[in-house]
């Protein structure tokens, strides 16, 4: 028996056996979170201090089991141990160390594995940081996170293991990840992503224990917010890094697609979004209750709902790279278990609606009732367009495939009515906001931004040579500067009445995640409408002229590295007669499975990117190749990043740990099952 | 209705959406099964995509095993398997294109830029033939016989591997039933 030698040279010489470890690892670790399950459940309900403390221990158990099997995974791709099943499909000795890494989550039973890691490390992380928070809350909310892991940790075992072996005759070598996927982006977009799905489990796990105690109050809410905020703040980052992935690796310049995977991960988003702004009203103003409840059920479930999809293979996809219905079935039970179940609970524990209304005017719970209403909304249509074919198909509607135009006709409006609201929200105060007050104020920034709105197209035309004034410019541009502006009115009215300095960080955060949000629309706008494309056939030595570019084909080599030939072009770009770069598109050729990427060249800017793709060789020296100028298309990223900063400016508020310094939670005692009240 | 049965709304909603779920299951659509299978090709009568002028009929399907292939600019997943397309193309294996609810120009340009696979593409702006075929979504690929039977579908990216389980074996037994 060796410890770190592959198998694979066929020396003869033994199987290395850390994937057994792995194994054993994920088998115990199964066993914790049963144990996690079920004890301090118990022991809250029976009112026993050590099953509830139990909890904490059994979490951070946890997470070092699921860490030692995800070491093993990884430390097989890093040997090349092709007695592995996952490590054959999705590796290659010719793989560059990084990507060996990065492909140890590169198909279903290594990216379950990482998903059960983070759900781990999540856990871990409540365990750490809710030891100030009441003992009967915190050991339920840490039983109902390791429900989760039990049901995918009997997932992984039973129908994906990640540590199948081929033995007794393993192949020499393995079948190569797929190109797509051999890319930085890949490295860091699933674990981001992961982060934020996962991370949705904490607020669903604290909804469920306060379901289960029956407190509902600003206390309750006030633990939940630094959770949504982290996991909303991974997930924003995870996909915007999806979609600037897609815009440079898949090679031809889109940035979003309305991929079922995609809307997969954008609906979550939608509603933890919702619930994010939704919590706060319930913090502040114990308004609100069973709605953040539900959102919060509802963003977790969601995430469920895109696992299942993506995995089940139940619609088409190009992330579905490996699908499987037995797979599907497994994770449509647990997904109902969970989402039934917590409804039901729901349903008969919930706190009561209250109809009586304690706002009034534009009050900011208006405004954030109305921000959950179009962001929900939203959600919805995106929801019916992902699975409406399914639907249709089922009920022998026939078959419809539901394509861009339709998502595009609804997101598009309910994208600038929820900027129009954005901007009088942010000047808006809890309780009471007289209208008319708001539409004095909103006067000057509507008119300033209605006027900047209207008059920039025509410069932005000339600029990127547009052959028409663009609407969708001017709507966008209005929108825009009508959130900016209204943004900073509203610091410059705070700060008559409060030193900037005093204001706190959750306000900061806003502010930044708003205009973060202004910024990608300004992106996903003005690259939509000034967007110039040409596709064709250059030889050595052509030029072309676009949106005031000109592109020069200038030269075409070969070269070979560790996995692929790539046929390089260089293009010269220069405006006015001044070089500005040289881009090299690529066209690449991997060696194992015999795929060709598009490697795209792109120049980036504030302000424009430039981007060309390698098409097809056509006779000759003559090569089919795609030349795109997109204004402002970084904005969108940029956007994104903004918004996932101001989400962490928000989690640094002082409010958050403000509670250690309170010395008796127990005024907390409503969670005790004794005192729970209930009509 | 009282507040309380408001709470039982959601539950409500998600009982009645779930088996829609679950029936999906069981309609793995890169295996669905074409109620065309064994059935000619839809008749239609549409133009060319190459040469607006000229109008095709299910009279073109016919003669040669062929595969018809649902595709359009819109789909993001018919780039991926345009080179797969290609490839077959150049092997011999003569291609039908789809051209679904798509623009012409657009379309022109791609096959420009990314190499035309297809003998010829069938222009469907409206998806009625689409329509009458069964389409779920592009991409799509039919395999036909020389009557112009469709014998086989897949819905979904086309790669080698699909190929080799799916098609390879079907192809070839329909080509050599010609030869006979």
């Amino acid at each position: 028996m060796q410890w770190a030698r592959p198998i694979g040279n066929r020396s003869g010489r033994g199987v290395i056996i850390s994937p057994e470890l792995g194994h054993v690892a994920l088998i115990i670790a199964l066993c914790l979170a049963l144990l996690q399950s079920s004890i301090p459940l118990l022991g809250s309900y029976l009112g026993v201090q050590r099953w509830m403390r139990l909890a904490h221990s059994l979490a951070i158990g946890h997470l070092v089991f699921v860490g030692i099997a995800f070491g093993c995974l990884v430390t097989a791709f890093m040997l090349d141990d092709f007695s592995l099943r996952y490590v054959v499909d999705n590796s290659n000795r010719s793989l560059p160390t990084h990507f060996k890494f990065s492909a140890v989550w590169s198909a279903h039973e290594g990216s379950l594995l990482l998903w059960a890691l983070v759900l781990a490390a999540w856990g871990a992380g409540v365990a750490i940081f809710s030891r100030s928070l009441p003992l009967v809350f915190s050991a339920r909310a840490l039983s109902v996170l390791a429900m989760i892991a039990v049901g995918f940790g009997l997932f992984m075992l039973l129908t994906s293991n990640p540590f199948e072996r081929t033995l007794p005759f393993p192949p020499e070598n393995g079948s190569d990840l797929n190109p797509l996927l051999q890319d930085i982006g890949l490295i860091i977009h699933p674990p981001m992503l992961y982060m934020g799905y996962v991370g949705l489990s904490v607020p669903f796990a604290f909804a469920i224990a306060a379901l289960l105690g029956g407190q509902f109050d600003s206390a309750w809410a006030r633990w939940c917010r630094p959770w949504i905020n982290v996991a909303w703040v991974f997930l924003t980052l995870g996909i915007t890094l999806g979609s600037w992935w897609a815009y440079y690796e898949l090679g031809w310049g889109g940035w979003w697609f309305w991929d079922p995977v995609e809307n997969a991960s954008f609906m979550p988003w939608l509603v933890a979004t919702a619930l994010m702004h939704s919590v706060a009203a319930t913090e502040k103003r114990g308004v609100f209750r069973s709605w953040t409840l539900l959102l919060a059920i509802f963003a977790f479930s969601l995430s469920l709902l895109g696992t299942f999809l993506v995995r089940s293979g139940v619609l088409t996809s190009v992330h579905a790279f490996a699908s499987d219905p037995e797979r599907g079935l497994f994770i449509l039970i647990f997904l109902s278990l969970v989402i039934g179940a917590s409804l039901l609970l729901f349903a008969l524990r919930g706190p009561a609606m209250n109809s009586k209304s304690a706002y009034t005017g534009a009050a900011r719970e208006v405004m954030i009732l109305t921000n959950n209403f179009i962001l929900v909304a939203a959600m919805a249509m995106i929801l019916i367009g992902t699975l409406y074919p399914l639907v249709a198909d089922a009920l022998q509607l026939g078959k419809i495939s539901v394509g861009p135009p339709y998502f595009n006709f609804f997101f598009v409006p309910l994208s600038l009515v929820l900027m129009a609201c954005l901007g009088i929200a942010a000047s808006s105060r809890w309780r009471h906001t007289a209208v008319d007050v708001v539409a004095i104020r909103a006067l000057i920034p509507m008119v300033l931004s209605l006027l900047l709105g209207a008059l920039l197209p025509i410069p932005l035309g000339i600029w990127f040579s547009a052959a028409e004034y663009s609407i969708i410019a001017a709507l966008t541009l209005a929108a825009v500067f009508w959130v900016v502006i209204m943004s900073l009115q509203d610091v410059r009215l705070k700060a008559q009445s409060v030193p900037l300095t005093r204001l706190p960080a959750g306000y900061w955060g806003m502010l930044c995640a708003h205009c973060g949000l202004a910024l990608c629309a300004l992106g996903v706008g003005l690259s939509s409408a000034y967007d110039s494309q040409r596709d064709m056939r250059m030889e050595l030595g052509d030029v072309v002229e676009v949106a005031g570019y000109t592109f020069e084909f200038s030269g075409l080599n070969e070269t070979q590295e560790s996995n692929y030939r790539a046929t390089r072009g260089l293009i010269a770009v220069s405006q006015g007669g001044r070089p500005i770069a040289t881009l090299t598109p690529e066209k690449r050729h991997y060696q194992s499975g015999g795929q060709v990427m598009t490697e795209a060249a792109i120049d980036a800017g504030l302000t424009r990117d430039l981007f060309v793709a390698l098409g097809e060789p056509l006779s000759g020296n003559s090569w089919a190749i795609r030349v795109q100028v997109k204004p402002f298309v970084r904005c969108i990223w940029l956007g994104g990043l903004m918004m996932g900063i101001g989400g962490l400016i928000a989690v640094a508020d002082k409010r958050y740990r403000r509670r250690k310094k309170i010395p008796s939670m127990k005024r907390n005692r409503l969670v005790e099952p004794a005192l729970e009240v209930f009509k | 209705m009282s507040p309380r049965l408001a709470l039982f709304v959601p539950l409500i909603v998600f009982v009645v959406v779930a088996p829609f779920l679950w029936l999906a299951l069981d309609r793995d659509p890169n295996e669905l099964p074409s109620a065309r299978i064994g059935e000619p090709f839809p008749a239609f009568s549409l133009p060319s995509l190459k040469h607006p002028e000229k109008l095709l009929n299910t009279a073109d399907m016919r003669g040669q095993v062929a595969l018809v292939n649902v595709w359009a600019t819109w789909c993001y997943a018919c780039r991926i398997e345009h080179a797969m397309l290609n490839e077959l193309a150049l092997e011999g294996v003569k291609i039908i294109g789809l051209n679904y609810k798509d623009n012409r120009q657009e379309a022109t340009r791609w096959l420009n830029q990314l190499g035309d696979p297809y003998a010829f593409s069938i222009f469907d702006a409206q998806g009625s033939l689409g329509l009458d075929l069964g389409v779920y979504g592009a991409p799509e690929t039919y395999l036909l016989d020389a009557e112009g039977i469709v014998q086989y579908r897949r819905v979904g990216v086309l790669d080698q591997r699909s190929w080799q389980r799916e098609f390879a074996e079907r192809y070839q037994l329909l080509v050599s039933g010609d030869v006979d």
